[in-house]
């Protein structure tokens, strides 16, 4: 399926030639819900355009030059062996594990059996065929294809991905594990696409771990959708280390409904452009809302997280945490928005961006931003980039560690209270693991 | 063991230090007393290693070697140990996970085997009881949330739990009230040895009524002017600096 697109200079209508190319095949799903969407998402993505430098939600990410790369669109991967998946597995953790490869559920590979009844987790586009109406109650509801690009694109292109079903009353003990990999000879443009759906006091944690099989540029244009019902308990842990020549923009959107908790928490180690535009929208009263997130920046890496929490009701709290190292020439990006509606009084919502830099040649772009618009509210933010503490360093020197070990405590340190908020101890053990093996 | 030849130090271009000679024999305690301003931080301070200080003359010399030469670290492991003025709080960093780096550090400079964690924790229970230190201390991050007391006996409890040749005490007794001062002092003093040596520095008497020292040096404006014996601390105390002054100034 090798498309005729070679000579188009504007990225956009390559992706428009592709739609056409790919029509009537799987890659464009084929019921009425889907067909629907898809052709209006890709009007919405005609009209907005990707993003040019004068945008404010894009001023210090440009992606252009990994957009004007030739992608293909729908090249199948090589085989693979559960014994392949060794690498990726964590030591001692008790899970039922889903995988994706390449952004499309391999069933052979995945073990979800001991799942409590009526838990559904299986493929997105095997979930539109056999729950639709489960799947197009949800299904771009929480996502913004009208108005951002990316997710307009995955939206008109999405063909498959993930899909999270945990019905009412049902609290899913062991925690599902995403295993996400990238597994290609290919420049390959991905589009891979979650839904999470938690019902009435349900409760469910995943833990999407996301890895590469390849050193080939590839580009993941992922979106994500969260829907936490009435008193619902929904844990979505990620973890980005796609190597160098991954470039990833990742579209969350979190939409919870009255007394559900929320927690997200994205731990980027690798990738070459990495973009996380994180929205939440507690829409009901007595939400709770935790963002945590920690970059890990070397070489030419850049990675921006985009953060929006949208407090439109009242009595609800939000705490949003991100911290930083970057290293070498890395970029970090945080742009991180709360806004309190009129109506969202008795808010709660604090957010905090910390950063430390370990070269000249690293930078860090911070903009925490505050819009409040009720009048009985506690909310604060703050960023704060710098070096680690010479005194700390010191005082550790002084002691017998030697400059590497002293740097690599502090460091840890700096990272602990987001990698202790991971609440299943073995992968506790094993992020901090490879954070330790990383600040080497 | 320790011995300081006409060392000159400044920070940011003032001279701090104007050629202070020094000499500390193995078993020996040195007491350096002086007024405020007078260097003593800062000889500590370059001893341990600090960075910000430039050494523009001298030499000091450690059981054979060039101090001046090595990394903060590489003294520590040779047998170095500072007990800070202002102990660092370091939020994150548990007190067993930094001692355990710390022991297994010197202890492989020593060609020792590192400690293993029955070891390790009886090491830690044994040494914190030396400085009547809850063991429970070891879960908590270094210094942090400590008061000005713990943070002081935490020094002596790390200097313990190294086992330095040279351990430097700066103002280790400022702010103690008389019961953390008794217990920082009995904790020193059950440190004493034939091959270890202390260099006290403290700006109150009263320390050395509890540590009782073989040698008191009074650094005074960047030199050591006088040196006595224990009495010359109780001098000091009763008529403070000035006539150490008018005496260093009298022509000769």
């Amino acid at each position: 399926m090798q498309t005729t697109t070679e000579h188009i200079k504007r990225p956009e209508d390559r992706f428009l030639a592709a739609f056409e190319v790919h029509t009537g095949h799987a890659l464009n799903g084929s019921n009425a819900f889907g067909q629907a969407l898809r052709r209006e998402a890709l009007t919405h993505f005609e009209r907005l355009g990707f993003p040019a430098r004068k945008d404010e939600a894009w001023k210090y990410t440009n992606l252009g030059p990994k957009l004007a790369r030739e992608y293909a669109f729908d090249v199948p991967a090589p085989a693979l062996t559960p014994d392949d998946l060794a690498p990726y597995t964590i030591p001692g953790l008790d899970a039922a594990r889903a995988v994706l490869v390449n952004g499309c559920f391999e069933p052979s590979l995945s073990s979800l059996d001991g799942l409590p009844e009526g838990v559904v987790v299986t493929g997105l586009a095997e979930a539109a065929k056999r729950h639709p109406e489960r799947f197009e109650r949800h299904f771009a509801r929480y996502a913004d294809y009208r108005g951002e690009v990316f997710t307009a694109l995955n939206t008109a292109f999405a063909h498959d991905g993930l899909f999270v079903y945990v019905p009412k009353n049902t609290v899913v003990e062991r925690p599902i594990h995403v295993l996400s990999l990238l597994h290609t000879d290919a420049e390959l443009f991905l589009q891979p696409r979650l839904l999470v759906v938690a019902e009435r006091s349900a409760q469910v944690r995943l833990f999407e771990t996301r890895h590469a099989r390849t050193d080939t540029p590839t580009f993941t244009n992922g979106v994500t959708e969260l829907f936490s019902g009435p008193n619902a308990h929904v844990d979505l842990f990620t973890l980005q280390d796609e190597g160098d020549a991954a470039t990833q923009v990742s579209s969350l959107y979190a939409y919870q409904t009255g007394d559900s908790y929320l927690a997200t928490n994205t731990i980027t180690l690798s990738g070459d452009v990495v973009r996380n535009t994180h929205t939440y929208l507690p829409d009901a009263e007595n939400c709770e809302t935790h963002l945590r997130g920690l970059f890990l920046g070397q070489g030419a890496m850049h990675v921006d997280n985009h953060t929006l929490v949208d407090h439109a009701k009242p009595h609800c709290f939000s705490n949003e945490l991100f911290k930083g190292i970057l290293a070498d020439r890395a970029t970090g990006v945080f742009n991180g928005k709360v806004f309190v509606r009129r109506d969202a009084q008795q808010t709660n919502a604090y957010q905090e961006n910390k950063t430390v830099l370990l070269s000249e040649d690293a930078r860090m772009y911070a903009k925490p931003e505050l819009e409040i618009y009720a009048d009985d509210v506690k909310c604060s933010h703050g960023a704060t980039t710098g070096q680690l503490d010479a005194e700390a360093m010191f005082y550790l020197r002084s002691r017998g560690l030697t400059e590497t070990q002293a740097r690599r405590m502090l460091l840890l340190a700096f990272a602990r209270d987001v990698i202790d908020e991971i609440t299943v101890e073995p992968l506790r053990a094993h992020i901090d693991h490879m954070i330790a093996a990383r600040l080497a | 063991m320790l011995e300081i030849k006409d060392l000159r130090v400044n920070i940011e271009d003032k001279e701090i230090l104007k050629g202070v000679n020094l000499t500390v024999k193995p078993g020996e305690v040195h007491a350096i007393m002086g007024p405020n301003g007078s260097g003593k931080s800062t000889l500590a301070s370059v001893l341990a290693g600090r960075e910000e200080y430039e050494v523009t003359g001298g030499e000091v010399w450690y059981d054979g070697k060039n101090l001046l030469e090595m990394e903060p670290d590489e003294r520590a492991r040779e047998g170095v140990f500072l007990a800070f003025q202002y102990p660092v709080e370091l939020p994150g960093v548990s007190m067993s996970n930094f001692l355990k780096q710390a022991v297994n550090a010197v202890r492989e400079h020593r060609g020792e085997e590192p400690l293993s964690a029955v070891e390790f924790l009886k090491l830690m229970k044994e040494k914190a009881a030396l400085v009547h230190l809850d063991p429970s201390l070891r879960r908590r991050a270094v210094n942090e949330g400590f008061s000005g007391g713990e943070k002081k006996r935490n020094e002596i409890f790390q200097m313990a739990m190294l086992e330095p040749k040279l351990a430097i005490l700066d103002e280790t007794d400022s702010g103690l009230d008389i019961d953390a001062l008794r217990i920082v002092a009995d904790g020193v003093n059950k440190m004493r040895a034939p091959d270890r040596a202390f260099l006290v520095i403290t700006h109150y008497q009263r320390l050395l009524d509890y540590i009782v020292p073989d040698v008191v040096h009074v650094l005074m404006d960047g030199r050591i002017v006088k040196t006595g014996g224990k009495d010359l601390a109780l001098k000091l105390e009763e008529l403070g600096y000035d006539w150490v002054k008018e005496e260093v100034e009298a022509p000769a």
